[in-house]
């Protein structure tokens, strides 16, 4: 997120000399003291409290029984984790690749000054305005073998078609996919229509006057350009991803079995359902370090950039 | 751009053509859910199961509709999606209205009044932007309990204002660090105070800001689910943990069509902003993660 940029500090000093100098001096930080306050407590007290509970072995209630890293070493050999832990691999890369090979196709196609490029655009990204629980419930009835896409093409004459990957419990995580996709890849695509309308057209210019052929001038030209925005959009889908929460309780509820759980379902199961505060809480402890995970590079480079830039 | 094929030759516009076909079909494709979506939800049950995904109903009926409205089994109970879809509007609107005021006068204070420590805490602000809130839910459980909040829409008003401030706040930071500080300037030279000039300078310009942040605050807590299910009880839930209850309620014949009319009921309200706003929707989006 751009946060770096410094407008002059003329304001500052000018409140300094102004009349009522000690009110409007303090003013300003008292408006912004109750977020502060409500971050430090919510947001990092939270944040320290999860991980004193991960390491406790509380189990229906919270209580504070010090076990050290127990927690986690159990959390590691257990099975349905580390289900999770895979899927979230999984389910990640393919979304995460998937939508930005689908979002770049599609903002190169629609930057073609294409005619109705607004009525193209909104169609593509309605989804993401929708809930993910809705996106769960429509996908569960389209990818349901019984009456969804493979009867209607069993309708259509190919009797042996199956499609099946619902209720399959090696396929399951792709029907995750393919939801998920569906419902953020036009998200993609407008970041990459809004890096591909911020490229200066002299860029195109000179190199089709060096005879450059378009698709030559897209790798070559065009894409590195948009190395930024790939980065932004590998961060947000990233973090969509490891978040996944709601998607999989409508798709599949975590099934069959538990073959589709993902970390955010897991810390949900055992913290609410199964009465393992203690392991709920290091998992949500693991899924926080594989958000940082993501971020910390991010943001080194973005402030990096912006003192060069 | 000049860099499309411009000379009329067949191969060109054959290649237009060819362009213009294939982001018609991914437009269909993207629509796809949505169509079923609608159709099923007019077709009597009958002919749901008599297969056809994408056939058009024989007989429109609005049965399913007033069902899932009405009288839909939600767990224990078949009240339907109405009280839900009030409780998420009672939770919605008073949430909205507190996290964009509150980003306002903060993304204020941080650039027109640049106090020291300024940026670190609005670096420490954004970071709530990033957490994965499984990691707030349990504290926040026993923090609801012990406010006497817990099971209650107000409870969640409160969830969704302390994690939409950093959101909020980034959205308004980003935008009035644009407005010139030579107009805060002369107005704090004749004498303005604080409230003054947020009120007479800063306010009359942020009409798109604050369309931006209401119509993304507006769709995040609209389609919240997590805080919901953890937090709401059976009293205070959002329709969308009420929708998923009611998809996942097994009692008798599983009712397809009154499943997408409630979900239909649970997006409308998200897709109709979407679509008289779009505009707002996607700057709130892109916010901060395309530079300028």
């Amino acid at each position: 997120m751009s946060q770096t940029d410094s407008p002059p500090r003329r304001g500052a000093n000018a409140g300094r000399h102004s009349l009522s100098g000690t009110l409007e001096r303090v003013l300003p930080r008292l408006v912004v003291a109750p977020s502060f306050a409500v971050a430090l407590f919510f947001v990092y007290g939270y944040m320290i409290w999860t991980f004193v509970l991960s390491l406790t072995g509380s189990r229906m209630l919270p209580q504070y029984d010090f076990v050290g890293f127990e927690q986690y070493a159990r959390l590691f050999a257990n099975e349905r984790w580390n289900v999770a832990a895979t899927n979230l691999v999984i389910f990640g890369g393919l979304f995460i690749v998937i939508c930005l090979i689908l979002g770049l196709v599609l903002a190169i196609l629609l930057d073609q000054r294409i005619r109705q490029e607004g009525v193209l655009r909104t169609i593509y990204l309605y989804p993401m305005a929708l809930s993910l629980i809705v996106t769960g419930v429509v996908w569960r009835w389209i990818l349901n073998p019984g009456l969804g896409i493979q009867s209607l093409v069993r309708g259509w004459g190919f009797e042996d078609f199956t499609f099946d990957w619902l209720v399959d419990p090696d396929m399951a995580i792709y029907a995750l996919v393919i939801a998920a996709v569906w419902q953020a890849s036009g998200f993609v695509m407008a970041l990459f229509l809004a890096g591909l309308r911020s490229i200066d057209d002299s860029l195109f210019k000179a190199a089709a006057l060096d005879g450059a052929s378009l698709p030559r001038v897209y790798w070559r030209i065009v894409i590195p350009c948009l190395r930024p925005v790939v980065f932004s959009a590998v961060m947000i889908l990233a973090h969509i991803a490891i978040k996944s929460f709601d998607l999989v309780m409508a798709l599949t509820g975590g099934g069959p079995g538990y073959a589709t759980d993902l970390p955010a379902t897991f810390m949900y199961a055992h913290t609410f359902t199964r009465g393992q505060i203690g392991l709920g809480s290091a998992s949500a402890i693991m899924m926080l370090c594989g958000v940082l995970a993501i971020l910390v590079p991010y943001l080194y480079s973005e402030l990096r950039g912006s003192k060069h830039g | 751009m000049d860099n499309i094929i411009r000379r009329r030759t067949p191969g060109a516009r054959l290649l237009r053509a060819g362009l213009y076909a294939l982001l018609l079909v991914m437009a269909l494709v993207y629509l796809l859910p949505l169509v079923v979506m609608v159709l099923t939800s007019l077709k009597p049950l009958e002919e749901i199961r008599a297969g056809g995904l994408l056939s058009l109903p024989d007989s429109l009926t609005l049965a399913a509709w007033l069902k899932a409205w009405g009288t839909a089994c939600t767990g224990m109970r078949c009240e339907g999606l109405s009280g839900y879809f009030m409780n998420s509007v009672s939770i919605v609107i008073p949430a909205v209205a507190i996290s964009t005021l509150v980003g306002a006068l903060n993304g204020y204070a941080l650039t027109k009044w640049r106090f020291r420590g300024a940026n670190l805490c609005f670096a420490m602000l954004l970071f709530g932007c990033f957490i994965p809130f499984q990691v707030v839910l349990m504290p926040m459980a026993q923090t609801l309990g012990w406010l006497g909040l817990a099971s209650s829409t107000s409870g969640l008003v409160l969830v969704h204002v302390v994690y939409g401030i950093a959101f909020t706040t980034l959205f308004f930071r980003n935008y009035y660090v644009s407005v010139p500080d030579e107009m805060i300037s002369a107005a704090k030279l004749d004498g303005a105070g604080f409230f003054r000039i947020f009120w007479r300078i800063l306010l009359p310009v942020s009409g798109p800001i604050i369309t931006v942040s209401v119509i993304w605050q507006f769709t995040q807590i609209w389609n919240d689910f997590l805080f919901g299910v953890a937090f709401a009880g059976f009293d205070s839930q959002p329709v969308t943990v009420a929708l998923n209850n009611l998809v996942n309620t097994s009692t008798g014949v599983k009712e397809y069509n009154v499943d997408m009319a409630g979900a239909m009921i649970a997006a409308l309200p998200t897709l109709v902003v979407y679509v008289l706003a779009g505009k707002y929707f996607v700057r709130g989006l892109t916010a901060g993660s395309v530079k300028g």
